[in-house]
């Protein structure tokens, strides 16, 4: 299936967003995410479901001003 | 050998929502040399608050979580933000994300109306703040210094507003003397936050003069030529400008008056 994941187009075999997190190596527990710009919690991840050409964000804590 | 400053009382806390604070410098985390000056400057600043955001990274980096790991290990209370975002949509998806992953309600909300100047767009503040606030966000917008946007802040439930000095990064100080001052003067219960636009620590003080609670300023410490020493330093201003507020600084007057007694003068 094919992705935009953070900006970049992707091929995947995830189909959920708890597997694609797994299968790209992040830890689960670091990244925040979501799909189509709409948030999608940690405990969600399992039952959303991934649709072809469907817009993730994957992010981390990182510097701020 | 510098004095040590003592001229707030021991009990002059900030209280940001519910949190009782002893400093009121709040420092960004980005833009420094390397993760160890970051440390030491945090740690020089005296800061007990910190800004961070979060950002893209690629599946098998641990940039986050090396960031993560030195900010954890300072034990600081963090102020996600959402700079950069520029909808009510991006920004709020953005908060949301932020409180889930750094376990917070707080945010310091931006909504980037301007790219030259980095002004935020403050209908698109208001309209996000009344969702986030809504939600159970505590919310620390970064706004101009209107007097009808923070009163329609307020009004979504914001208790705390964050007005700019100057364009962030700009290190221009206080753009508007006087429409911080009316700021300051229409809402005295309201805890107010300079942010941004901060470059010398001299203005931090004069923010502090005003009457302001706190201020928060990341480029002017972390792009110095000694961010250590320049965190020290504005460590140093922002408890002297406290402490010259709270001690009631003399009015300003057109004309000279004499200091040293003019009866018993000689000569006369």
């Amino acid at each position: 299936m094919r992705l935009n994941v953070n900006g970049e187009p992707l091929e995947v075999r995830a189909r959920n967003l708890d597997a694609l997190i797994a299968e790209l190596d992040y830890p689960a527990e670091l990244v925040a995410t979501a799909v189509n710009e709409q948030f999608v919690r940690a405990k969600e991840r399992a039952a959303t479901a991934l649709d072809e050409h469907d817009r993730v964000e994957i992010l981390t804590p990182r510097q701020g001003g | 050998m510098a004095a040590e400053l003592n001229a707030a009382p021991a009990d002059d806390r900030l209280h940001f929502y519910d949190v009782a604070l002893h400093s009121r410098l709040l420092v960004g985390t980005a833009l420094y040399p390397s993760p160890a000056i970051l440390a030491e400057a945090l740690s020089a600043s005296g800061a007990e608050v910190v800004t961070v955001s979060l950002r893209r990274e690629a599946g098998g980096g641990r940039a986050g979580e090396s960031f993560w790991g030195l900010i954890r290990a300072q034990n600081l209370r963090v102020l996600p933000n959402t700079a950069g975002c520029r909808t009510v949509k991006e920004a709020v998806a953005t908060a949301q994300m932020a409180r889930e992953l750094f376990a917070t309600p707080w945010i310091k909300l931006e909504v980037i109306g301007e790219e030259d100047t980095l002004q935020p767009d403050v209908f698109g503040l208001v309209e996000a703040a009344k969702i986030l606030c809504a939600e159970g966000f505590e919310v620390f917008p970064y706004m101009t210094e209107d007097l009808v946007v923070a009163e329609k802040l307020l009004d979504a439930g914001c208790r705390v507003l964050m007005p700019w000095g100057s364009p962030i990064g700009s290190g221009r100080g206080l753009n508007n003397l006087f429409g911080l001052r009316a700021l300051r003067a229409h809402f005295p219960g309201v805890p107010l936050v300079i942010d941004a636009g901060l470059g010398a620590p001299s203005q931090a003080a004069q923010a502090f003069e005003l009457g302001y609670d706190a201020v928060l300023l990341n480029t002017a410490i972390a792009r110095a030529g000694d961010p250590v020493a320049m965190a020290r330093a504005f460590k140093a201003a922002c408890e002297a400008g406290r402490g010259a507020f709270l001690a009631q600084t003399i009015e300003p007057r057109d004309m000279a008056a004499p200091s040293t007694p003019v009866l018993g003068k000689a000569f006369t």
